[in-house]
């Protein structure tokens, strides 16, 4: 039960950056390495802040907004400075890892347990059942992820949120409509990243500290949850190997999230069969590999029919 | 009134490859002059779109649309006033967005993309009546992803959608190349129909010299950079294709091909 709500929690957390990723690999068609150095900013931002007594609920938007700042970062180096994509997210990644040190005091490593969170403060302690209490920090991660992809889902359906899904589609056709292309993948860009920081000021207050190393393959997680989670619950042309089960169709939003989840369920089970923690990035990648190479042979097979 | 003045333009300057594409071009058109362009490959038609259009630098030289210069105007702002076709249908809509979304987003062209909401659910009635009249069956297809369609079903969208909002001019780079003979046909007298209902000032480049007889009101043909033919108001409606092979074949000598 605790191993099948560790991953339940680790999943959700992972799974608001992975929405951030969704925006822009699958939408913007952008390989954003940024987030990789976004994802410890907001961690590194909301150890400072609790540290400082700010109230856990501000650090999240903190983090947001800190985050969406380094994704316009990378946005203006690649639009304005005509830097490729990679490239951009590569000098952002860098030059974040030493001013997150900064934030966090010069640091690699701050706990803030003693500090209220979002998970463990007097109005929580107050109010909740002890029935519920093994379950309220799933419950809590449930309520912003659901908060996080209603967002995300409105904002796609707006005029802006348009612009931002033909930007990737076609970039021609922004142009045709008297629109600034750059201006359009900069917001992108601000808001993935502003979802990595979230999650990683969500990762800070669940896990109670703060280490430099965390971003490390965020990329990769977020990349392999956003394929996974598309590729079983809604692929593009319908050979997910679930389609037999005749699920209903979902959002790509809400595939994300389950994709983070499944991938989670997938690492911990790795761990769980005897693999040591140390080698959980050497097991991230190459779950990111096989996953590749799978959709990849997918795509091959329906092709000839085309 | 759209204005060409003294324009050059080289690719490759300083290289060993320099070529020189237009030198001192100069070029009017008057208002709801349609004109039709042809020549061979390499004459210099799509480069003249894309400098009207400021998708490519000119070297020197001005462009002007009626009095204000827009010479150095970004592509996307210049796009305001002007609606384009390209040659490849895939270029004019976005292939994951449903004919519906694609619609509400031509529809807003010139107005703010704020956080409203993308499809105006009032409008639905007026898209699925301009889908209507190209006689595709596009109208019950609103929830339809653009990507599944033919070539011509995108391309007399694309046409559509280019078209839906108030816009001084139509470049059409090619739009019928891509298409079978008889989808270019339908898309080509939609052309005209759009062109004459909307007044559109319309510069059509085209390798079918047949539409180039057929359509518009005044007739360039493009040689090396400079305009070797043009014709307009009376002796454009006289001409034929004959004439016009016969002089494309003239020019094909001298080159040698």
């Amino acid at each position: 039960m605790t191993l099948i709500l560790g991953v339940l929690e680790e999943g959700l957390i992972y799974a608001v950056m992975a929405l951030g990723v969704y925006i822009t690999y699958k939408i913007l068609d952008f390989p954003d390495l940024s987030v990789d150095s976004t994802f410890p900013l907001g961690a590194a931002l909301t150890a400072s802040a609790l540290l400082a007594g700010l109230s856990p609920v501000v650090t999240l938007f903190l983090s947001f907004a800190a985050g969406a700042l380094a994704g316009c970062a990378t946005g203006f180096i690649h639009v304005k400075l005509k830097v490729r994509d990679l490239l951009s997210g590569i000098i952002v990644m860098t030059g974040l890892y030493s001013l997150n040190l900064r934030i966090a005091g010069g640091r690699a490593n701050v706990p803030v347990f003693t500090q209220d969170t979002i998970f463990e403060n007097p109005f929580l302690a107050g109010h909740v059942p002890a029935v519920l209490a093994p379950y309220i920090m799933v419950l809590i991660l449930l309520f912003i992820i659901i908060v996080c992809k209603a967002l995300l889902d409105l904002y796609l359906n707006t005029r802006s949120g348009y612009l931002l899904r033909a930007v990737g589609d076609n970039e021609s056709l922004v142009t045709s409509l008297a629109k600034d292309k750059g201006m359009v993948k900069i917001v992108g860009l601000a808001i993935a990243n502003g979802f990595s920081a979230l999650a990683g000021s969500v990762y800070c207050q669940h896990k109670g500290f703060f280490e430099i190393s965390v971003g490390t393959g965020t990329i990769v997680i977020g990349l392999a949850s956003v394929i996974i989670g598309i590729q079983l619950l809604c692929p593009e042309n319908g050979t997910s190997p679930l389609t037999s089960l005749k699920l209903p169709t979902v959002r790509p939003t809400t595939a994300v999230i389950a994709g983070s989840i499944v991938y989670k369920a997938c690492i911990s089970l790795a761990i769980s069969m005897g693999m040591e923690a140390n080698d959980l990035k050497l097991i991230t990648s190459l779950l990111f590999l096989v996953i590749l190479v799978v959709s990849a042979e997918r795509r091959k097979k329906v092709k000839p029919h085309a | 009134m759209l204005k060409l003045n003294n324009i050059n333009k080289y690719y490759n300057a300083g290289t060993v490859n320099e070529m020189c594409l237009f030198q001192d071009f100069n070029l009017s058109v008057a208002e709801g002059q349609f004109v039709s362009v042809v020549g061979s490959n390499g004459s210099g038609k799509t480069s003249m779109l894309n400098i009207i259009c400021g998708s490519i630098p000119v070297d020197s030289g001005t462009i002007y649309i009626g009095s204000e210069n827009i010479t150095h105007m970004p592509e996307f702002r210049r796009q305001r006033r002007i609606g384009r076709v390209y040659q490849n249908p895939a270029m004019g809509t976005c292939p994951h967005m449903t004919i519906l979304e694609n619609m509400a987003l031509a529809d807003n062209k010139g107005k703010p993309f704020n956080l409203r909401r993308g499809t105006n659910k009032k409008r639905v009635d007026y898209y699925r009546e301009s889908l209507k009249s190209l006689g595709l069956g596009l109208e019950d297809k609103l929830q339809v992803k653009v990507g599944v369609l033919s070539g011509g079903q995108r391309q007399a969208m694309a046409l559509l959608m280019s078209t839906m909002t108030p816009i001084e001019f139509l470049i059409l780079d090619e739009h019928t190349a891509a298409l079978d003979p008889k989808t270019a046909e339908v898309i080509m007298e939609l052309t005209g129909k759009v062109v004459k209902e909307k007044n559109l000032t319309t510069i059509m480049v085209t390798h079918n010299l047949r539409y180039a007889v057929e359509y518009g009101d005044r007739l360039l043909m493009m040689h090396q950079g400079q305009a070797v033919m043009d014709e307009a108001g009376e002796r454009k409606a006289s001409i034929c294709i004959e004439d016009l092979l016969e002089r494309f074949n003239a020019i094909s000598i001298e080159c040698g091909n």
